[in-house]
Order: C-alpha cells, then structure tokens, then sequence
C-alpha cells in the first residue's frame, strides 16, 4: 500500500451539499435544501467569478420578467463520480411570456436563501425575446457535463 | 397554430416564420422569430447548455 495525497472525492461532493464549514464560526442557519434563483444578464453587464451576489445592476427587464430570476428546481442531490463533485438542476430555467428588448447573453446561479450568494455564471449567445419564452436546458448530470463540477 | 405575439394571440397563417440557431461547444441553440408585414411580433429561444463551470481543486504539501 502507499499513501497519496488528494483532496478527497467525498468533500468535493460534500462542498455542495453544505456539510463542512471550515471557518472559526458557522455561518450557516437553518437545516433545509436552500432556495437558488437563476437570473438574466444583458450583454453589456459585468458578470463573472468576481460576482459575490445577486444585484440588479445589469439585470435584463422587461414585460413578463421578475427582477431576480427564476427559481431553480434543485430537487437532485450533488454527487461525485470517480474524483469529480457535481451537480445539475433538476430542470430547465424557463421564462415564459416575456419581452426582453436588449440583448442578454449570461445568467447567474445564486443562493436565495443564503443573502443571495453567487455560485455560477454561465454565458451564451446574445438573445432577445420577443413575446415568447426563453428556455436554458440543463446538460447531462455527470461528471463530465453537469453545471457545476469540482474536479 | 395560434402563436402568442405583441398583438395578442394570431393564427400562424398570417405571420412568416423564421428559424435558426447555432451549435459550437458552449451551446446549442434554436430561435424562432413570427413577423408580420415587417415587424417582429414574436421571437422565443431554447439554449441548451454544453460548457460547465469547473473548479478545479487543489491541495497543499508538506514536503515541497
């Protein structure tokens, strides 16, 4: 046998689900699944991995469109798969009926329920929508294409 | 089919339909726009998603 060292696959799966709290005091209240939110971004927006929360600077607006997003259908746990932690929502992000007159091309994936933390920007073409509905299908929750991934 | 428009809901048959979409490794997606003399009176979008957001990790050592 010999040692190896690694950041265990356990903890990347645990990460997600809230069971470690490495600071001097716990930040964390309450128990319960968080409530995330996924929220729009117009092109000229500055989204990114220095985002800390959810702000409505930069948010899309318009008719049929809730200033914060939608809510996300978390309703699958994190998981890991040979050294990767990830996960996926359990269903698309959809804004239905809605009117978005300039072009947005990013969303932000936040905690609701924590002050609105970031947890992930994701970005794809610039869209408008007109009188219709814009929907973000999710990959495949695996390893290798699920939405948030520790490797 | 009745397609929801800025006038209200109309029959398809009066509007020109138009598509399209891209497919590279960030996403894939397909519009489709409902005009109607000239103006655009319906677009909706499906965005599916490819690229995730990765972290890796990484940990420190003891011996260098």
């Amino acid at each position: 046998m010999a040692n190896t060292q690694a950041m265990c696959t356990s903890f990347k799966g645990e990460i997600l689900s809230g069971i470690h709290a490495l600071g001097t005091t716990v930040i964390r209240a309450g128990t319960g699944a968080d409530t995330l939110k996924a929220a729009l971004y117009l092109a000229s927006a500055t989204v990114n991995a220095s985002t800390t929360a959810y702000s409505a600077t930069g948010e899309v607006s318009g008719s049929g469109y809730s200033a914060g997003g939608v809510t996300v259908t978390n309703a699958t746990a994190p998981t890991t798969s040979g050294t990767t932690g990830y996960w996926t929502p359990s269903a698309s992000f959809t804004y239905t009926s809605v009117t978005l007159t300039t072009a947005f091309d990013a969303v932000l994936v936040y905690n609701s329920t924590q002050s609105n933390k970031a947890i992930s920007v994701h970005t794809f073409g610039s869209q408008t929508i007109t009188a219709g509905t814009f929907t973000l299908t999710m990959p495949t929750s695996d390893a290798t294409n699920a939405l948030i991934r520790i490797a | 089919m009745i397609v929801t428009t800025t006038h209200g809901e109309m029959d398809d048959s009066l509007l020109e339909k138009r598509e399209g979409g891209v497919d590279n490794d960030n996403e894939s997606t397909v519009w489709v726009e409902y005009w109607l003399a000239g103006e655009l009176v319906h677009r909706s979008a499906h965005v599916s998603l490819k690229r995730a957001a990765v972290s890796i990790s990484k940990i420190g050592g003891f011996n260098g």
